[in-house]
């Protein structure tokens, strides 16, 4: 750490419970947020825009997915790219079955699709730990690649399994440019990061960690065990559908299933390793520097 | 302390035997624990009191027998359901959450009376800042009771054991429990560190009414602050009584507390 909190003093337990306790946290966030919405859109290039940061924001969405999982409830989690495929797949299909569905409700509704295919998955969770627990995850990446390959009805009976994100229109407007598209990715992260800032520092965080640091005390003084653990799988999931949403429709504009791969449930578990297991800015410090250690392996 | 009153029977437990397999915990055992009082249970290792503590707080189910808490008689009892009741505990060996600062250790304490829900708190808006706030308050009292202001953002993993013992205490208090069960509360402390610890069970039982429960090796201790003792020896009960009448208990003596030779 640069600096401590020596001096600042809180006279309410209000300010001691703000998000930022700290005030060179909060100039500091105050800082990177102005750079990202103001500055980036300015000054980056178009490859800038569309090669790295919005890939980098899509994967820090999941990497915040699988850190709720991961780094604060304890449960190793190797499906989470299954889980992006999931909420790609079905924002894209709310999009094309139902009409007039707004693309932010569609995102979202993607995420809850994911949230719930990770508590069926999670459910093993309830009896298996560490490793164990670690392959069970597994399954879920395999099968539901295979399942979004196999039933085309997923993929709008496209031959290939390919789909293609349809155009990103919200209130009117077109979100073509690589700019506006940045915009949107930066403010739909923003705001789950926040939101995963605030859940981890309130008592859901609390029972989250106590069950990862010690289950049977966690019992006894009044957590229930199942519930946190399937809290955490879904909210986790949430985010990671949320992320493959954006990957789809943000980033790349045509998924298959096989992009969803073993591969990249690995890239992001090693982000969250890389950029701090249990905290939420390592989530957003892991994408880039695991691009790096790839960028230097080349 | 003469200003707690020891009232009626709150707990009662009839007959309990336990058993792993072909392993007999516990066997027959009766006793009661009554309101406000201070109860101690001792008996050589491997005696079956972390065992008993269990079966009181639903980690383990009996076999045989029944317990009645509050009058109110129970089947089966899962953990969070007794703390849900008012029943909190400590652990032998520390069963803190150690990547967790003190304060949140202590808030986590509090988990069964927070309603707000993930998504309230995810915002931080409304009965999720209100509660986190008022719950916060609390905490504090009980961190001023124990004397751990020092400590407060300091991850439990860095503290000392004894420092560590004391805030298993805070988080068993911070439930506002009716009924505290300590599970060897003083073990591996020196002699200043045992009398807080003791000066802190006192304070709990005086000022808070809390009913205690506690395992505890150290004679010297338990005659000290005990109402009465239970005595367990390879999971049956060999004594029960005030300090004066298991002292004196010959089967006592043979068992645990030794004769000399």
């Amino acid at each position: 750490m640069l600096y401590r909190e020596a001096g600042q003093f809180k006279a309410s337990y209000g300010a001691d419970q703000q998000i930022f306790p700290i005030r060179q946290d909060r100039i500091g966030i105050m800082i990177v947020l102005a750079i990202a919405f103001i500055a980036v859109p300015m000054l980056a290039s178009e490859y800038w825009l569309k090669g790295i940061l919005i890939q980098f924001l899509v994967f820090s969405c999941a990497a915040l997915g699988l850190n709720i999982l991961t780094g604060y409830a304890g449960q190793l989690s190797l499906g989470s790219a299954a889980f992006m495929a999931v909420g790609a797949f079905a924002s894209y299909n709310f999009m094309l079955r139902i009409d007039g569905m707004p693309l932010l409700v569609a995102f979202v509704l993607g995420g809850l699709a994911a949230a719930f295919v990770g508590i069926l998955f999670g459910l093993p969770s309830l009896r298996i730990k560490g490793f164990y627990l670690a392959v069970a995850t597994l399954a879920a990446q395999f099968f539901i690649v295979w399942l979004l390959t196999k039933v085309s009805w997923f993929s709008n009976d496209s031959s290939s399994g390919v789909i293609t994100a349809q155009e990103m229109v919200i209130f009117g407007y077109k979100f073509v440019t690589p700019e506006s598209k940045y915009l949107l990715v930066l403010s739909v992260v923003t705001a789950l990061a926040l939101m995963a800032k605030n859940m981890v520092r309130g008592s859901v965080g609390r029972a989250w960690m106590a069950v990862r640091d010690m289950d049977v005390a966690a019992e006894v003084i009044g957590i229930r065990i199942m519930h946190t653990k399937l809290l955490a799988f879904a909210v986790s999931s949430f985010y990671c559908g949320v992320a493959g949403a954006l990957y789809a429709y943000a980033y790349l504009g045509t998924v298959e299933p096989e992009g969803f791969n073993l591969d990249l449930s690995f890239k992001i578990l090693f982000m969250i390793i890389i950029g701090g297991v249990g905290s939420i800015s390592g989530a957003f410090l892991g994408p880039p520097s695991s691009s790096c250690c790839r960028f230097s392996w080349m | 302390m003469n200003g707690r009153q020891i009232g009626d029977v709150i707990l009662d437990l009839q007959n309990i035997s336990l058993r792993f397999g072909g392993v007999k915990a516990l066997t027959n055992i009766s006793f009661d624990v009554r309101e406000h009082e201070i109860r101690a249970i001792i008996g050589p290792n491997g005696a079956g009191k972390s065992s008993m503590l269990n079966v009181i707080n639903g980690v383990y189910h009996p076999q045989e027998g029944r317990i009645a808490f509050h009058g109110e008689e129970r089947r089966r009892m899962e953990p969070h359901m007794a703390a849900m009741q008012g029943i909190s505990r400590t652990f032998q060996n520390i069963a803190l959450f150690k990547g967790m600062t003190v304060l949140d250790n202590i808030m986590t304490g509090r988990i069964t009376k927070m309603k707000a829900n993930f998504i309230e708190q995810a915002f931080y808006f409304g009965r999720a800042r209100r509660e986190e706030l008022e719950h916060r308050k609390k905490v504090e009292e009980v961190i001023d009771f124990l004397e751990i202001q020092h400590i407060r953002k300091t991850p439990v993993g860095r503290l000392p054991y004894g420092l560590q013992k004391r805030v298993e205490l805070g988080r068993a208090l911070a439930a506002e429990p009716t009924m505290l069960l300590l599970d060897e509360p003083m073990a591996g402390m020196n002699v200043e560190e045992k009398q807080d610890m003791c000066r802190f069970i006192l304070d709990v039982n005086d000022q808070f009414g809390t009913t205690i429960v506690l395992i505890e090796h150290d004679m010297g201790v338990i005659m000290d602050i005990s109402d009465r003792v239970v005595v367990l020896d390879y999971g049956k009960k060999i004594g029960d009584g005030t300090p004066d009448e298991v002292r004196n208990n010959e089967e006592v003596i043979r068992a645990y507390l030794g004769v000399g030779h």
